[in-house]
């Protein structure tokens, strides 16, 4: 239980500096509504996961937050700087304007679930590809940073590879790089090892949890358990598109207080 | 008369040999022009906007429900139909008078047939992108046009290459037609030497066979180009990833 908490509580009582401030969120299919006002803030070097049971709205939650999704309602602030939103014929709130929706998504790196990475590209491609033509990177630079990088998460000798030809572990590592590689403030993690196999899962979390200990700021939609307790700071538990208890994880996992988490967490126990 | 006289081919090699460039020439610009010009079209095609989409839709459709020979046909008997393509003839118009000349027909019939379905092939390899690919450019910070210029336009290119090797065949097929307004091309050098000398046999099977071997020729290139770009879509070789 007693493994090293990550430095970033330190960091926390130095200086907050505000990454993500997300206030009141509203999303709505039609008439159905996942997310109704959800709010919540990073700051530097947090490591907040997000809980719940499938079809709370947590993986909605994040993908609004670079915009994958289009919230309904709510204020959005990235680096201290307010998101401007404008209504579509939807009904639903977009970027106003598209150069800020792209500054935005290059400082939050988001993770998939599936990887997604571009399969027609080699492992190097890949991570070189947004650095140089999203941040306008040259070629070397982008090379060596991409190297760099995919050193650190474990994958660099499968550099040359295409996607399709490595393990799911790998490919996710691979995808990992490719959002570290664009530097930004806040990696976002979309249920990474959800669709791994078992014996794969650890390798993944492992470079997470080395991320974390690094001190990055990282926002988390998690099935792990373990990874929440043990690496975050800060843990949400989604329930029906609201938010339904948060605190430390200590707090929040071991002693929970609202009967669904706790109905939750009985039904996780790992 | 001999079953098979070699004399009639060998004699005749040079026509044989202008009609064999004239193929090649035809078929190729019509499939460069096809191809360049099927790019930006397959991508209004899948545009969302229906006043872009529908005329191109139209055009494919026009151009894959008709034969390739009425097309031709169309062009090169139908312009001279119009009094102002006449009267333009007599002036001596520097673009109109192209419709006179067999060779600019035949290259405009078969370079938008070709391009009709190289769009509709493209267009439909741009489709099955995966999904989750353009949202992984999205999310990195992509512009629509980026994601199009370095995710879907790539990737759809390379999967269509053995959709596409299809579509070049038929076009060097399809380019036998020519002779109808004509040129003589590899079939129109076939018949000429035909009819001078009565020798079917000799000449059509000596064109048949220069036929199938520029076929294979392009079966050989497009194996060679499936290597080239579709490797990611492979299985696996031995000695790559996974090891670990």
């Amino acid at each position: 239980m007693n493994t090293v908490m990550p430095e970033n509580n330190n960091m926390n009582e130095k200086a907050t500096v505000e990454q993500v401030r997300v206030e009141d969120l509203h999303k709505s299919y039609g008439d159905h509504e996942v997310l109704k006002g959800v709010s919540l803030t990073a700051n530097a070097g947090d490591v907040i996961s997000i809980i719940g049971s499938s079809g709370s709205g947590k993986s909605t939650w994040l993908r609004c937050i670079n915009f994958l999704e289009c919230p309904t309602a709510g204020r959005i602030v990235v680096g201290g700087k307010e998101v401007e939103l404008v209504r579509n014929r939807k009904g639903d709130l977009i970027v106003k304007d598209a150069r800020q929706l792209q500054q935005i998504r290059t400082r939050l790196s988001m993770v998939f679930q599936h990887f997604n990475l571009w399969s027609h590209m080699s492992v190097l491609e890949n991570v070189i590809e947004a650095p140089v033509h999203v941040l306008g990177l040259s070629k070397a630079e982008a090379r060596e940073r991409a190297e760099r990088y995919l050193e650190r998460v474990g994958v660099w000798k499968f550099r040359d590879s295409y996607p399709a030809h490595l393990s799911g572990g790998q490919q996710q590592r691979v995808a990992i790089a490719r959002a570290l590689a664009m530097e930004p403030s806040v990696l976002l993690f979309d249920e990474p090892t959800s669709a791994l196999d078992p014996e794969l899962v650890g390798e993944v979390l492992k470079v997470m949890r080395s991320l974390a200990e690094e001190g990055r700021t990282m926002m988390v939609v998690t099935h792990e358990m373990g990874f929440a307790r043990e690496v975050s700071n800060h843990v949400i538990f989604v329930h029906q598109g609201r938010v339904e208890e948060e605190g430390r994880p200590r707090e929040v996992l071991v002693r929970p207080h609202s009967e669904r988490l706790q109905q939750f967490l009985s039904g996780n126990l790992k | 008369m001999e079953l098979f006289d070699v004399q009639i081919i060998t004699g005749n090699l040079p026509e044989f040999w202008r009609g064999l460039w004239m193929t090649i020439e035809l078929t190729g610009y019509a499939l460069l022009f096809g191809f360049l010009a099927a790019i930006p079209l397959a991508v209004m095609r899948l545009s969302a906007n229906p006043f872009v989409s529908t005329p191109v839709a139209a055009y494919t459709y026009f151009f894959r429900g008709t034969p390739m020979l009425v097309q031709l046909l169309l062009i090169y008997y139908g312009a001279s139909q119009w009094a102002w393509m006449r009267a333009a003839w007599e002036a001596g118009h520097p673009l109109w008078t192209w419709f006179r000349e067999p060779y600019f027909c035949a290259l405009l019939a078969f370079g938008l047939n070709t391009c009709a379905y190289t769009v509709e092939i493209l267009a439909g390899s741009m489709r099955n992108t995966p999904h989750g690919e353009l949202e992984a450019a999205r999310a990195m910070g992509m512009s629509r046009m980026k994601a199009l210029q370095r995710i879907v336009i790539p990737s759809a290119l390379r999967r269509m290459i053995p959709s596409y090797s299809n579509e070049v065949i038929l076009m060097l097929q399809g380019s036998a037609i020519a002779s109808a307004v004509t040129l003589v091309d590899l079939t129109g050098a076939a018949r000429n030497v035909y009819s001078r000398h009565f020798a079917p046999f000799e000449a059509f099977v000596f064109v048949g066979l220069l036929y199938l071997v520029l076929t294979f020729m392009l079966v050989g290139l497009f194996k060679l180009a499936e290597r080239r770009w579709l490797g990611h879509l492979a299985p696996r070789k031995a000695g790559q990833g996974r090891q670990a």
